[in-house]
């Protein structure tokens, strides 16, 4: 399955990057190169050879973990994304750990006291959560606790092992911007799934049975009603890794979306491959993982 | 069709969403024509104004009306999102359906294909296909309908799917009508309302992914009112005059949660059982 979806993955990467209007030998030796050396350059880095060849030559060099070697700084592509990547998983984990701790119980609450104040107020944070793309959200963000009040910095980043508050304070802004629209989409998953739960013949089974609510609610229906959120979750981070790449561009996080941008706007294409590559593999990882977790979780579902 | 209205309007969501995208539409239609002034008249003496009652929303960074902007700006914002989405739907409806139909083995194909697309981020995809076709409005609006082709694909397939094994359609079988009345008169309705709600909630995210392209330099250009290139540009001036940056976002989130509310009010009315 996953080595499937990389395959497509690896063919769309790979067209879109040989109909981009951009010619890698030119690039490398500038607008005044001569034809002769032009060729030259074409024939040692085989970009004359028919397209399905370049395509399998640069598959089996992916295969073999060399993902290429990057036009604009000449320094092999794989190092460096791997690096970027993972000070963007530091930034995504800690989004989603956040987005796990407030989530789940604004769900819930809004699930128990339905049509409740508690239930408006829930829904009114995910309907403001959902109306600003992440580069509002980041900028007010940055005016209001930066710029007005001076409680974090506003951009930049610095390794956590260099100096672990320092690194803190400058994820802090980060990972609430790339929070809060996830945290909008994932309670309402949450308190929907509840709802539809709680109206179940098992939950009026075990309360006749003399089960008290709280009871019934942990034993009985948070079981089921937070099973499907594993599966949310993980088709989310489809989301989450397009909010990464426009917060790190506002930040100045240098992680993997940072150096897609600089790649799409420099017309790297070893770069653009590996980067959209790596992207999808990371979301197609999540995926296989929650399927597994949910099938060890339920043992309804057998997967064959 | 009363009725439906009636059910649409009751609902807190429904009514609130129908009032904004009604607003919203209006400001498409009338915005040009009743914008105050010109919305790329530059005055070097006016720049960083508060709101007054000359400039009802203040002034920008280079003396334009933000008000005027806003109006004339909503065309470009609203309409191409509307436009992208409608597209992109009916690119993934046509893929759905066509996977639903033909099943089996095609089916599988299709939708595991499907899934591997979903693997790259819409933004990223946009991105890419963007930078393809070089940036322009028009190029921006491609891209978002390529982009959100895949999901609806997957939502129309599965609609249909189900939709397929209703009783009331096998019913129809059983009294021998024939396949276009039974397409016709008993499926398309039914898969049509839930796509018709899902559409509606993705013109706030293609609104969304367009002003995130212009910030990116990618979509509208300047001296395009587009809100989000708007926002993108106040970026830099913001610590002078917060409201070129705020009234921009706030046009943004009007759209975008009237839409996520008309999405919910026509899902509950459209779905009376529940």
């Amino acid at each position: 399955m996953i080595v499937y979806t990389l395959l497509v993955v690896s063919l769309i990467v790979f067209a879109i990057t040989q109909i981009l209007p951009a010619d890698a030998a030119v690039m490398m030796l500038g607008e005044n190169a001569t034809p002769e050396a032009l060729d030259a350059l074409r024939q040692t880095m085989g970009l004359d050879a028919p397209i399905w060849q370049q395509y399998a030559t640069w598959l089996w060099h992916v295969v073999q973990g060399d993902l290429g070697t990057s036009l604009r700084t000449g320094q092999p592509v794989g190092p460096a994304m791997f690096e970027a990547l993972g000070r963007s998983l530091l930034l995504a984990f800690l989004s989603i750990g956040l987005m796990l701790i407030l989530a789940i119980p604004l769900g819930i609450i809004a699930a128990i006291r339905r049509g409740k104040i508690a239930d408006m107020v829930v829904s009114l944070i995910s309907y403001a959560g959902v109306a600003l793309p992440e580069f509002v959200t980041a900028t007010i963000a940055v005016l209001l606790f930066a710029d007005w009040m001076k409680w974090l910095p506003p951009t930049g980043y610095v390794p956590l092992t260099d100096n672990f508050l320092d690194g803190i304070s400058h994820l802090v802004l980060p990972v609430c911007v790339i929070s809060i629209i996830l945290i909008a989409h994932v309670s309402r998953m949450v308190r929907s799934e509840l709802v539809d739960v709680l109206h179940t013949d098992y939950i009026r089974a075990a309360r006749l049975k003399g089960m008290s609510r709280g009871h019934v609610l942990r034993r009985h229906a948070l079981r089921n009603a937070l099973l499907p959120t594993i599966t949310i979750v993980a088709l989310d981070v489809g989301y989450l890794l397009g909010g990464v790449i426009v917060v790190e561009e506002i930040f100045a996080i240098p992680g993997i979306g940072r150096q897609l941008i600089v790649a799409i706007q420099a017309r790297d294409l070893p770069a653009i491959q590996a980067g959209v590559l790596i992207m999808a593999a990371t979301y197609s990882i999540v995926n296989f993982i929650a399927d597994i977790l949910y099938a060890w979780l339920d043992k309804r579902i057998q997967y064959d | 069709m009363t009725e439906f209205m009636k059910r649409l309007l009751k609902t807190p969501q429904g009514a609130i969403g129908t009032f904004l995208v009604v607003l919203v539409l209006a400001i498409v239609v009338f915005g040009p024509m009743v914008a105050p002034y010109d919305p790329e008249k530059l005055s070097p003496l006016a720049r960083y104004k508060g709101p007054s009652m000359m400039y009802w929303l203040g002034t920008d960074q280079y003396g334009r009306d933000i008000f005027s902007r806003l109006l004339i700006g909503a065309r470009a914002t609203v309409v191409m999102a509307v436009l992208a989405t409608i597209a992109g739907t009916l690119i993934g409806a046509l893929i759905g359906t066509a996977s639903a139909f033909l099943g089996g083995r095609a089916d599988e194909l299709i939708m595991r294909t499907i899934d591997a697309v979903m693997s790259i981020p819409s933004l990223l995809f946009a991105l890419l296909v963007v930078n393809l076709l070089g940036s322009s409005t028009v190029n921006a609006l491609v891209a978002v309908a390529i982009a959100f082709a895949p999901g609806m694909a997957r939502i129309t397939r599965s609609v249909a799917l189900s939709v397929r094994k209703q009783d009331y359609v096998n019913a129809a079988i059983a009294r021998g009508e024939s396949s276009a009345y039974i397409i016709r008169r008993e499926m398309l309705p039914n898969v049509i309302a839930p796509i018709i709600v899902e559409m509606t909630i993705r013109v706030s995210f293609a609104v969304m992914l367009f002003a995130t392209l212009s910030f990116l330099g990618l979509g509208a250009q300047p001296p395009a009112a587009e809100w989000g290139l708007m926002v993108s540009e106040a970026r830099r001036y913001m610590h002078l005059s917060a409201g070129i940056l705020i009234w921009p976002s706030v046009a943004i989130a009007i759209v975008a949660v009237g839409f996520n509310l008309l999405g919910d009010g026509l899902r509950d009315a459209l779905n009376p059982r529940t």
